[in-house]
């Protein structure tokens, strides 16, 4: 039986979801940790989650 | 992707592109350049006016720092030449005391001196008067008892008597 | 205060935004048997550029614009030729007539001839550069950021404090300077980026924001425009790269030979998948913000209660508040990982990463 690609394209989907849920959780943390860095945190935190944001569209499209 | 080949629109690309490279030549010379200057020379000035409130702050606090050493100072002094006075006072008090004492004792010691001396004059004088009255006296008593002769000889040979003894 | 006053207003606008479509949509629903079927064309029909600009499809509100074809010469005709697409235009001897949102020469009939292998229509597309809908917008707001940003630089002659607009403008510029380039790039040579990141920043920022409103102009979920901009973003990455910049791609420094000439082709990948995932990024944010709330809205009709009027008005409600941080945000992302590929260029020691 064929996989059809849109499984893959979710299952990327389900990757990146899990890893921005990551950065996210982890960033709010560090920020609870020490408040005065929220800015710099911010600022990784949106980086890192545009970047796996980029493989999960990539993924989307060439499914 | 095929999908997005698809769609992509050439025309709306290339009008796109012009007008995104018109607007920002236009907004670079006409915008964003006076607003950058703008915003960096108010904040320079802000900066500044910071810095020199500052300075000024620090200035005041150097000037009353430097006033109040010189009140110290001058307080110190004042205490100095009080003390000082307070000083030369006491030891001019008691120098004149010192002297005082010295002149009346020395007053007084004169003073007795002259005492003792007229004391010892007039014992002096009374005792010559004494003499004289005494001798004058015993002269008288002499001059009376030696009226008659013997009694001269008598005498004399009572004093010849003595130092036959002696 | 006025500055407020406008704000509200036009919160209120973009929260209002979806319903109006909703009503625009609310005629043909009710005529047609086949809803789910209305609502994805409906979709297809939003995301999609046209030749006219549309207010009120159903009332045919709008204004018709210029058609311009390079095709075996040049043709320049008002899109009321074409009649809403029902009609073939005729122009210089040639016929053209709109299929699915594109224009193809045809016979005096407009006879469509399909492709079977490809579903595509085998009539030759002209070359289109056609004054649509979002080109329009573009130059619309275009004219509308410029005018804001030369108001502002101007009230600057005056005094050193900006008038109410530039006051709500100011501290976005003095954000991007100091929070996205400054940091991502370096005191030393930021200077020569900010008129784009700026430019790029407001232009992405209020084309999303447009393409909230009820005129329904999406012009940042095409791809032509996103390709645009991070082409540019790719031009000026490679063009003002330093020695350094080079040296990381080809020769990294600090690793072993092997693992060099193994980072070598990865690297230069890097180079072009990096703009791809910039262009894919904001179109496909866009194009999902548009489709969920579109979706939704759609569900009200499919369910067609009043507990789900109430619940879909309120989640399409959240959701354009949501959307509203997302052109923000990605206006933000874009431009920021532009700023990042910039400082990447434009770093010069050697042990800098």
């Amino acid at each position: 039986m064929e996989i059809p690609g849109i499984v893959g394209a979710g299952l990327i989907v389900i990757g990146a979801g899990l890893g921005i849920g990551k950065i996210g959780g982890s960033a709010m943390e560090a920020i609870a940790r020490q408040p005065e860095a929220a800015n710099k945190i911010q600022t990784a935190m949106l980086i890192a989650a545009a970047l796996i944001e980029g493989i999960g569209f990539a993924a989307l499209f060439a499914s | 992707m095929e999908k997005l080949l698809n769609d992509f629109s050439v025309g709306l690309f290339f009008w796109q592109m012009i007008v995104f490279l018109v607007l920002l030549f236009l907004l670079k010379k006409y915008a964003w350049t006076a607003i950058l200057v703008s915003v960096k020379a108010r904040e320079d000035k802000i900066k500044e006016g910071l810095e020199a409130a500052d300075k000024a702050k620090e200035m005041m606090r150097q000037m009353k720092e430097d006033n109040e050493e010189l009140l110290a100072k001058a307080r110190l002094e004042r205490e100095g030449i009080i003390k000082a006075a307070r000083e030369a006072k006491d030891k001019m008090i008691s120098d004149a005391k010192l002297k005082a004492s010295e002149e009346a004792d020395k007053v007084i010691k004169s003073a007795q001196e002259a005492i003792k001396a007229e004391k010892n004059a007039a014992m002096n004088e009374i005792k010559t008067h004494v003499a004289e009255l005494s001798i004058s006296i015993a002269e008288k008593i002499l001059k009376k008892e030696l009226a008659a002769d013997g009694k001269q000889n008598e005498l004399i040979e009572a004093a010849m008597n003595e130092s036959k003894l002696n | 205060m006025l500055v407020k006053r406008l704000f509200s207003i036009l919160v209120l606008t973009f929260l209002l935004s979806p319903l109006c479509v909703n009503a625009s949509g609310d005629s043909s629903a009710q005529s047609e048997p086949n809803v789910k079927t209305e609502i994805k064309e409906y979709i297809g029909h939003h995301l999609q550029d046209s030749y006219d600009f549309t207010i009120w499809h159903e009332y045919g509100i709008g204004f018709p614009l210029p058609i311009i074809l390079v095709d075996e010469g040049f043709h320049l005709f008002m899109s009321s030729k074409f009649h809403h697409g029902e009609a073939v235009a005729e122009s210089n001897g040639k016929y053209y007539k709109i299929f699915h949102g594109k224009i193809y020469r045809t016979d005096a009939e407009g006879t469509i001839e399909m492709d079977e292998a490809t579903h595509h229509p085998s009539n030759v597309k002209p070359l289109d550069f056609s004054i649509t809908k979002n080109v329009f917008s573009i130059i619309l707001i275009s004219i509308l950021i410029f005018w804001l940003f030369r108001n502002f630089a101007k009230s600057y002659q005056h005094s050193m404090i900006p008038n109410k607009k530039g006051r709500l403008l100011e501290p976005l510029v003095v954000f991007i300077r100091d929070d996205i380039a400054i940091p991502n790039i370096g005191k030393k040579s930021y200077g020569q980026y900010m008129p784009y990141l700026l430019t790029v920043f407001f232009f992405i920022w209020f084309l999303n924001l447009a393409g909230m409103t009820p005129l329904g102009i999406g012009v940042t979920n095409n791809i032509a425009v996103t390709f645009g901009l991070a082409l540019i973003t790719f031009i000026i990455t490679q063009f003002t790269a330093k020695k350094s910049y080079w040296a990381h791609i080809f020769w990294m420094p600090g690793v072993p030979t092997p693992m060099k000439v193994i980072l070598a082709p990865i690297e230069l990948l890097g180079v072009f998948v990096k703009p791809f995932a910039l262009m894919i990024r904001l179109y496909a944010n866009m194009t999902a913000g548009h489709v969920v709330i579109m979706s939704i809205i759609g569900l009200l009709y499919v369910f067609n209660n009043w507990f789900a009027t109430g619940a879909f008005l309120g989640l399409t409600l959240f959701l354009s508040v949501l959307e509203l941080l997302v052109a923000f945000l990605q206006a933000y992302i874009f431009t920021m990982l532009t700023a990042l590929y910039f400082g990447a260029a434009a770093a010069e020691h050697d042990d800098h990463h």
